[in-house]
């Protein structure tokens, strides 16, 4: 006889470890292919994507802009692994918690803090605010708030370049929580039925808002396209190089064989979910266990031991980036709001539609 | 009475009706564990546990197709959406299968069961977060759509929905959860389909539901001190509509505007509209005006975002408008 359900339907309790690293890489930068000249470069990225975001924060605490604000503090090296791996030209798309994959692909500060700051200076010219960033020149396609939504249209952008034939993969980023989503099972099915050049990618930062993976998700995440026989593998988010060592075998793979690939990216929000969530579902060692793991941290850490870098070289680029984010405020605040006119700007292409009052 | 917050009333009205009735359980995003995303459902994880209480995945056509099907087989669940632009993703489950299985299979089943949460804008949130949904369930046979405005109507109304044998979508706000007023201790129901008169008047008749109704009374009170005395009214249910009310108070006061935070075409106050000039015609002096959000998407930037959300301005503009004061 069935069970009756005293104990419930969600897995519940207090998870520990909401998610577990796998281990680090043991190549070195050189293993990887990067120059010695190249890791200031990359600190220089990651560290960017750090001061913008603390510095956004205390901006919209000290309510010079409106909004959500979804911080992406932890999470760096998985979109500046995805910059250094990936070329120009290969199409970039994910959810709202979207600064840092924008400062990566090398939308300016100003114009990111000016899209939050709601300026028509702005990324999205003011149009969509902290979680829909947009720079198309740079083949980064937003910033989507509705969960699960933008996957299919991962999908689809890899379907141009293959129809296309222009050489061009995809890259496809989510959270834990889309994977619940129909959209992802659609998506997957057609993406290996049809060979789309794709690489979609969990990022699994421990969390949906409030629930832990293990309460919102059965199995393995990584294992979701499975059944479709779609390729898949799990990467340490936490590190740089072990982001560029898995990242760089999926690229080159997903380009030569026209298929998808579903990444399962191990990574840790240090923030709250959005500005307004305290994070009492886990624990002070929790957090405290995935900083000392901080992205950032590591590969300065890396660079010093390795002798790669002086002292005042890093503090030189750290003074760079403070300044360029500190000019970024000025700009933001300096720039005009959009023009009223805008408020029937970019609803349609139509320049003259005839809109119904 | 007692003074209470908005999302009290409704958490009220779901704990009474859930211990009056085994059969009801509550399911949705950060419901339980979180106790609520906008703590509308607070504490009520420790008083009826992880059996009735439902913490999802971010899945809603799953969470409302199931919830459909467990209504279908003798349960009375309450669908909370963290907020109504989320079950665009599983409004199949709504308008089709709770909406329209019971007329198909001519009777032999039926979807007692509420989709509740926050409808409509919340401040800079863009273009996706922001929609007013209320005309488009409305539009639908086999749905029953509830939005009301004040702590009291919610709980009254929203413990009618509970109990009521139909699929209702009760629609809340963000920028109401925490307005207080004045509720009863004992219980007290709200029927369907009927409105209310907030604030009486000859001038002018304002009809205003959901966040719009707070506009509309703040345009009121402006009103007055230019002599112009407005009559409000709450309908508080979207389906029916109490076009009865709206219709009685336009013979005393010969004009009407209508607030409505959706877009204009085919909103809403289209159809409260229509029904004026069909039902009272020969006691209209001015034709009828409507005041809503434009024919565009939310932006985000702030001065776009308050040129785009009707404000007690527009509706007096509207009402002088009408009344030939401008
Ligand atoms: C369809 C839909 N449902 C609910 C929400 C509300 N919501 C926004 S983010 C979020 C959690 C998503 O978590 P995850 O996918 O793990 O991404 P993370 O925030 O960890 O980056 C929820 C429930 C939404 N935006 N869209
Ligand atoms: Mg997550």
């Amino acid at each position: 006889m069935a069970k009756k359900a005293d104990e419930g339907f969600t897995p519940t309790g207090k998870v520990y470890k909401s998610t577990t690293l796998p281990k680090p890489t043991t190549k070195n930068h050189k293993d990887l292919g990067i120059k010695d000249e190249q890791l200031p470069e990359i600190y220089r990225n990651m560290y960017l994507q750090r001061r913008f975001e603390e510095r956004a924060a205390q901006m919209y605490q000290k309510g010079k802009f409106g909004g959500f604000l979804h911080l992406y503090i932890g999470q760096e090296a998985v979109s500046a692994s995805t910059v250094h791996v990936l070329n120009d030209d290969d199409d970039i798309i994910s959810a709202y918690r979207v600064h840092g994959l924008a400062l990566a692909r090398g939308t300016s500060p100003n114009a990111c803090m000016a899209e939050l700051f709601g300026k028509v200076t702005g990324c999205s010219k003011g149009k969509g605010g902290s979680m829909h960033f947009f720079d198309v020149e740079k083949h980064f396609w937003g910033g989507h708030a509705i969960v699960g939504a933008h996957i299919p249209l991962g999908a689809g952008l890899a379907m141009a370049n293959k129809y296309q034939g222009n050489g061009r993969i995809a890259i496809c980023f989510f959270g834990d929580g889309a994977v619940d989503q129909g959209s992802l099972n659609e998506t997957f099915n057609m993406a290996q039925l049809w060979k789309l050049p794709v690489i979609f990618v969990v990022e699994n930062n421990g969390y949906s808002m409030g629930t832990a993976v293990e309460r919102h998700s059965a199995g393995q995440l990584h294992k979701r396209g499975e059944a479709y026989g779609m390729k898949n593998g799990v990467a340490n988010g936490m590190d740089f190089f072990s982001m560029v060592d898995t990242l760089s075998d999926i690229a080159k793979e997903v380009r030569e064989t026209n298929e998808p690939y579903f990444l399962e990216v191990k990574t840790y929000r240090y923030r709250g979910h959005s500005m307004s969530d305290p994070g009492n579902y886990r624990t002070k060692e929790e957090l405290e266990e995935f900083r000392s793991f901080d992205p950032i941290e590591r590969l300065k850490t890396y660079m010093f031991e390795n002798k790669l870098v002086s002292e005042e070289e890093i503090k030189s680029i750290e003074d760079e980036i403070n300044k360029e984010v500190l000019d970024a405020i000025d700009f933001a605040e300096e720039s005009e709001f959009p023009p009223a006119s805008d408020l029937y700007e970019h609803v349609y292409v139509q320049e003259d539609f005839p809109f119904h009052t | 009475m007692s003074v209470k917050q908005f999302r009290d009333a409704i958490r009220e009205a779901m704990v009474e009706e859930m211990r009056r009735d085994e059969s009801i359980i509550i399911m949705g995003e950060e419901v339980a564990e979180y106790d609520g995303a906008y703590k509308v459902t607070q504490g009520m994880l420790e008083e009826f546990g992880l059996r009735r209480v439902i913490d999802t995945p971010i899945s809603e056509l799953g969470f409302s197709g199931i919830g459909a099907g467990a209504a279908m087989n003798g349960l009375r669940p309450i669908i909370e959406f963290m907020t109504f632009n989320f079950a665009v993703v599983g409004i199949d489950q709504i308008l089709n299968n709770a909406a329209k299985i019971r007329y198909m299979s001519g009777g032999q089943v039926k979807f007692p069961m509420v989709f509740r949460g926050p409808n409509a804008s919340a401040g800079q949130l863009g273009a996706t977060h922001s929609v007013a949904y209320e005309s488009l369930y409305a539009h639908i046979p086999g749905l029953k759509v509830m939005y009301p405005s004040e702590p009291y109507d919610a709980k009254g109304m929203l413990k009618t929905a509970i109990r009521d044998d139909d699929p209702v979508i009760f629609l809340e706000s963000e920028q109401m959860y925490a307005m207080k007023q004045e509720v009863p201790d004992e219980e007290y129901l709200i029927p369907f389909g009927v409105g209310k008169i907030k604030r009486e008047g000859d001038d002018v008749t304002i009809v205003a539901h959901g966040k719009m109704y707070h506009i509309a009374q703040q345009a009121a009170k402006e009103l007055a001190k230019d002599g112009i005395e407005a009559e409000v009214i709450d309908p508080r249910c979207m389906k029916p509509f109490d076009f009865k009310m709206v219709i009685e108070s336009i013979k005393k006061t010969n004009r009407c505007v209508i607030v409505d935070e959706s877009h204009p075409f085919a909103g809403m106050a289209a159809e409260i509209g229509f029904v004026i000039q069909r039902d009272a015609f020969d006691y209209l002096d001015a034709p009828v005006q409507r005041v809503t959000i434009p024919d565009v998407p939310a932006p985000f930037a702030k001065n776009l975002f308050d040129l785009w959300l009707p404000g007690p301005k527009q509706v007096i503009d509207a009402v002088k408008a009408v009344t030939y004061k401008n």
